[in-house]
């Protein structure tokens, strides 16, 4: 059964190769992805981090930072 | 209805949909694979190389629309001058160039036992590989610029003229002569497979349609972050 599948009648090659191409390509596109999103996430953080207080404060205030900062470790602090 | 895209509302959705969009992503991929490599049955001419459709037609078919998506939002960014347009149409590049590129190469490897070569230069495979050369101008213009406004201008125009070339890649293998066999899933005409290749066929689409969305949102979210990031600088 288990040779039957890999040998797919002779095509095993170009049917495997397909799928595994298509894996890799996905899994590549998937962590390019997450690298350059915590990157980001750990730029925000870091200049959040360097801000005076009050400035921090406006920043909290405003609900898009709100929304980033309860994503970062900042907000676990 | 444009309040919908508001950054600050797209962050909410986009940090509750990413995990269980990418838990149904693994869900169904698994189930097509099991469909696609294991459950549904050989082909009577192509024998069991036919599986390949299973991860080809799905890519093309997902690079096509995403390119008509970027397409008519393009003309959005030129008429309503929305930002958050230019935003949707530059997450929304990365997965619809790799699945160009997906379906270039597993087509080429479909090409080898079916036609007996590689690649040739008919109609259908030639114009999508004019899509990633769209794709890749596409992404490309927003490096070349310093300049947002020039590189918004230009990536807009790309894929307004790369439109052009959509409807040549759909109809291809009706209007010209060509290697490529014509369309097998049709809306407006009978569909010719079987269901039994139709189902794999779907839960591929449905897993890929998924993949797409799930890099959209990380993306979308990376260049909401680039935004975000230059606010604080002027605080």
């Amino acid at each position: 059964m288990i040779s039957e599948i890999l040998n797919m009648n002779g095509y095993g090659l170009y049917v495997w190769s397909s799928f595994m191409f298509t894996l890799l390509s996905f899994s590549t596109l998937y962590f390019v992805t997450k690298i350059q999103l915590n990157k980001e996430l750990k730029n925000f953080e870091a200049k959040f981090k360097n801000l005076d207080i009050d400035k921090a404060e406006i920043a909290k205030k405003q609900e898009t930072y709100r929304e980033i900062l309860s994503n970062t470790s900042t907000s676990k602090i | 209805m444009l309040n919908y895209f508001n950054p600050s509302n797209t962050l909410k959705v986009i940090n509750k949909l990413q995990k269980f969009i990418f838990a149904l992503f693994i869900a169904v991929l698994i189930l097509g694979l099991f469909e696609a490599l294991v459950l549904s049955p050989e082909d009577y001419k192509q024998s069991d190389s036919v599986r390949i459709m299973y991860v080809h037609v799905p890519a093309a078919w997902i690079s096509l629309g995403i390119f008509s998506v970027i397409s008519i939002l393009s003309f959005g960014i030129l008429i309503f001058k929305n930002k958050n347009f230019i935003l949707i149409s530059k997450s929304l590049a990365p997965s619809g160039f790799v699945f160009n590129i997906i379906a270039l190469v597993t087509g080429s490897i479909w090409g080898k036992p079916t036609w007996g070569t590689w690649w040739a230069w008919d109609a259908r495979i030639t114009s999508m590989l004019l899509l990633a050369v769209f794709y890749l101008m596409f992404m490309m213009s927003w490096k070349i610029f310093e300049d947002e406004k020039k590189s918004i201008k230009l990536s807009s125009y790309i894929a307004i003229f790369g439109l052009i070339n959509v409807p040549i890649v759909k109809f291809s293998v009706d209007w010209w002569s060509t290697l490529h066999q014509p369309s097998s899933v049709n809306v407006f005409k009978e569909t010719t497979i079987h269901s039994t290749m139709l189902m794999p066929l779907g839960i591929m689409t449905a897993a890929f349609a998924l993949f797409s969305i799930l890099i959209f949102l990380m993306k979308y979210h990376t260049e909401l972050l680039k935004i975000k990031n230059k606010g604080l600088e002027r605080l």
